[in-house]
């Protein structure tokens, strides 16, 4: 509370400031014209549009043999197009000297690696290159940095984890705008497939129609989805998904939140008591996924430590890598903080969510 | 937003403070550091290796001059060259001469646009505009439902039907015309820039509506990323400003700093929190001096007058400087201060505020807690405190579910902040201040009276 008297104080300095400001310049919006607080409406859901028709058969589809799902390097032939190769430079190269090690910072740090694994990554490789382990070819040490990258992600177990005693709650949290709620539709297509019955909750009571996004790709599934009115508890909405869950005998609670930035500290108190309400029994959290966006910058680190810290993140999703960003962060992550990076979102398909290949990504970061 | 940022150069030029004289040596160090600090602020490499360069060949060039230290030489280098950076003159929107005036807003999937979308008509509200919001996102599933409904918090109209991007488009533009909505704002899905069939369909929608203006629309938390986005956003669209979101988080905001430099096109918009209020126009120049550490008053001050009443704003002042400022005073001062939004991001543009105090982390139902112990006051205990003995003081704690603990501690701290009113430091101080309000801006000052503030603590 102490703060509190603080900040009014200084408050007041600014507004004495103000304050003669505004009697020369009168206040011109008023008050009159200020919203009275969200306005609770009705769902009145949309018509489903594009790629809503044929999803959920696709799915089954894409889903159900390995060799048909979506790889990153299917993805990547675009992005490439677009924007040349970076190292295509260093492959052509006879020998390693300065420019070489440039050129890999280079493509580290456009990839959002960041400097301090950067960093890391090359002096090791200067070493050896140095002890003559690397060889002397440039081509050599692009594929030793990349078995690097790949040995970052060695022994993740990338399982995504049920209990033995159902209804399982896998929790998925974020800042905003990151996929979550598009994750928990492709998610609970996917687990529907391969035979499981899926509850979502509509956890993000928050953010204006959330649910009734949630609901439509629900409805795609053949998912229940247990909803809460707009600015309900999102603890109760998951309570009662895991109730729902129970009594349905069903095995598997996906339960939404709402976007929050890490920084907001009542909003993730709100996060941790949605994971305690979660954990009683019937329910049992098996998962507490971050879904991060690739396009993250440094932040990301940030951002998987604070949600680490308040609800014990148990994995990362990583969406959107099949655009232009690299997605590298999560090298950071893996390195910094030691989550598992499970599943990578690549496209907004129901059958556009894969397990994480390091192989794969690591191909890509320096594609 | 840019905390981290100014921390670093904090570290930097309190080193370099000690100093009289910048050589070689020091520069290089400085822009090591420099870049370091950059990088890590997710500005794009090709923006770090340009402004390094160009703060280096300005420090040790000829540009040095006898009345300041080397310490102050490089600030200031670094603040003109991080605000030619952000974009020289701030954003100016001149509306069409035969309305409506349309905008488009297109991004990545998840930037925020359809917030940004609410946010934008709520602005132009205030502008004395009257807005019509367009609806054609229609591949997120329930992305136009969630723009009516933000539609109707901000008292804005919203069309669109189920029909194809450019026919919503087309007729919402058509709708506005029809309805004399002076402005339109057109919502679109979220796309990569690499979907061709995507950022074919937005520029067709832009063809068919010939938007006076186009906003990139990005999160703040992006990294290397938005300088290929918006690239290519820009080459598929004619852009004319981005709308930076989310910048209330700890992101370093180096997208800011990226992307007006590679796309040409200025900062237009900051959206600082997720209600539709949180979001003002952008000020390089404020920003540049926010990342130096000097806090952003004239934000601040425009969002006060605003928010605040201005015949109270006076009253309350007048109170102050008689030393009559009365817990009533305070708890209206708190309802006008509620309005400017939360605390920590107010806090966060005052120029000189103890990091310790910036850093503080502030729980806005702890203003929640205090309003309710002085709601359960009786008007002559709020005039008064020294009314307040035992029996009041647990009355006033059962009727806010507050402990007497509690009560206790804001009555004292309520009674120092008057004692250190009456002595004149903070009063003084502030009379001053607000007397040379203008000219303090730009020097970034701090204000004596802030520090005896902190120390209440």
């Amino acid at each position: 509370m102490t703060i509190v008297l603080i900040v009014v104080i200084v408050l007041l300095l600014a507004l004495l400031g103000a304050g003669t400001a505004t009697v020369v310049r009168r206040n011109q919006s008023g008050l009159g014209g200020r919203p009275s607080g969200p306005t609770i409406t009705p769902a009145e859901p949309q018509p489903d549009r594009p790629g809503g028709t044929d999803v959920v058969a696709e799915s089954g589809e894409a889903l159900a043999p390995p060799d048909g799902r979506p790889r990153l390097a299917d993805r990547l032939g675009r992005a490439k197009s677009l924007f040349g190769t970076s190292l295509a430079a260093i492959r052509g190269r006879a020998r390693i000297d300065d420019a070489t090690f440039e050129e890999l910072e280079e493509a580290l740090l456009l990839a959002d690696v960041g400097l301090p694994l950067t960093n890391r990554l090359l002096a090791d490789l200067r070493d050896r290159v140095r002890s003559g382990e690397a060889g002397d070819s440039p081509t050599a040490l692009l594929d030793l940095l990349k078995s690097d990258v790949v040995a970052l992600f060695a022994g993740e177990d990338r399982e995504l984890q049920v209990a033995s005693d159902p209804p399982s709650v896998w929790l998925f949290v974020g800042v905003n705008g990151v996929g979550k709620t598009t994750t928990i539709g492709k998610l609970a297509a996917r687990e529907g497939a391969s035979g499981r019955s899926v509850v979502v909750a509509a956890g993000d009571t928050f953010r204006a129609a959330a649910g009734d996004q949630l609901a439509m790709w629900a409805e795609r599934s053949g998912a229940d989805i247990v909803r809460g009115a707009d600015g309900a508890d999102p603890s109760s909405v998951v309570f009662d998904a895991v109730q729902h869950a129970a009594a349905r005998g069903a095995d598997l609670v996906l339960a939404d939140t709402a976007g929050r930035l890490h920084t907001k500290v009542n909003l993730m108190d709100e996060l941790r008591k949605v994971r305690r309400v979660a954990a009683r029994p019937p329910g049992t959290v098996t998962e507490v996924l971050l879904v991060l966006d690739a396009t993250t910058g440094q932040n990301g680190l940030v951002q998987a430590r604070e949600f680490a810290e308040a609800v014990e993140v148990t994995g990362v999703v990583l969406t959107k890598l099949d655009g232009t960003a690299k997605g590298g962060i999560v090298c950071a992550i893996r390195s910094e903080l030691g989550l598992p990076i499970k599943l990578v979102g690549l496209g907004e398909g129901a059958g556009d969510l894969v397990p994480f290949d390091p192989e794969e990504f690591a191909d890509a970061l320096f594609a | 937003m840019f905390d981290t940022l100014t921390d670093r150069f904090d570290g930097i030029f309190k080193r370099l403070r000690g100093r009289g004289h910048l050589g070689d040596a020091e520069v290089g160090e400085v822009l090591r550091e420099i870049r370091v600090a950059l990088l890590e602020a997710d500005v794009s490499l090709e923006v770090v290796r340009d402004l390094v360069e160009r703060i280096r060949a300005r420090c040790s060039g000829a540009e040095l001059s006898k009345s300041l230290t080397p310490a102050q030489q490089v600030i200031k280098v670094v603040n003109e060259e991080l605000t030619a950076t952000l974009g020289g003159e701030a954003f100016r929107l001149a509306y069409a001469p035969r309305p409506p005036t349309v905008v488009l807003l297109a991004g990545l999937q998840g930037a925020g646009k359809t917030t940004a979308a609410a946010a934008l008509a709520l602005w132009f509200k205030q502008q004395g505009r009257h807005p019509l919001l367009v609806g054609a996102d229609l591949q997120r599933p329930a992305a136009v439902e969630q723009l009516r409904v933000l539609g109707r918090g901000v008292g804005a109209a919203v069309f669109s039907e189920g029909t194809d991007p450019v026919a919503v488009a087309t007729k919402g533009v058509e709708e506005a015309v029809r309805v004399g909505r002076d402005v339109v704002v057109v919502d679109t899905a979220g796309r990569l820039a690499i979907d061709e069939d995507l950022m074919d369909e937005v520029r067709r929608v832009a063809a068919a509506v010939k938007p006076h203006y186009t906003f990139f629309v990005v999160d703040a938390m992006t990294g290397q990323d938005a300088v290929r986005s918006a690239t290519a956003f820009g080459e598929a669209l004619d852009l004319d400003g981005v709308i930076l979101t989310k910048i209330d988080g700890d992101a370093r905001g180096g997208a800011a700093l990226s992307v007006k430099h590679v796309v040409g096109k200025p900062i237009a918009f900051v959206s600082t929190g997720e209600r539709p209020e949180s979001f003002e126009a952008f000020h390089p120049d404020r920003m540049a001096s926010r990342i130096l550490g000097m806090g952003d008053v004239l934000t601040l001050i425009e969002r006060a007058e605003r928010e605040y009443d201005a015949g109270a704003a006076e009253k309350a002042v007048e109170r102050l400087r008689a030393g009559r400022f009365t817990l009533e005073d305070f708890h209206d001062q708190l309802q006008q201060m509620k309005r400017m939004g939360p605390l920590q991001s107010v806090l966060g543009m005052l120029p000189g505020v103890p990091k310790e105090v910036r850093d503080a982390q502030i729980d806005d139902r702890d203003v929640a807690r205090v309003e309710a112990i002085i709601r359960s006051m009786t008007p002559a205990e709020r005039d008064d405190p020294s009314l307040i003995n035992g029996s009041r003081r647990l009355r006033i704690a059962a009727g806010s579910g507050r402990t007497t603990s509690d009560v206790n501690n804001l009555l004292r701290q309520f009674k120092e902040m008057q004692k250190l009113m009456r002595s004149g430091g903070a009063v003084g101080a502030a009379a001053r201040a607000g007397a040379r309000k203008a000219k303090k801006v730009k020097g970034g000052r701090v204000t004596p009276s802030l520090k005896d503030a902190g120390s209440l603590r």
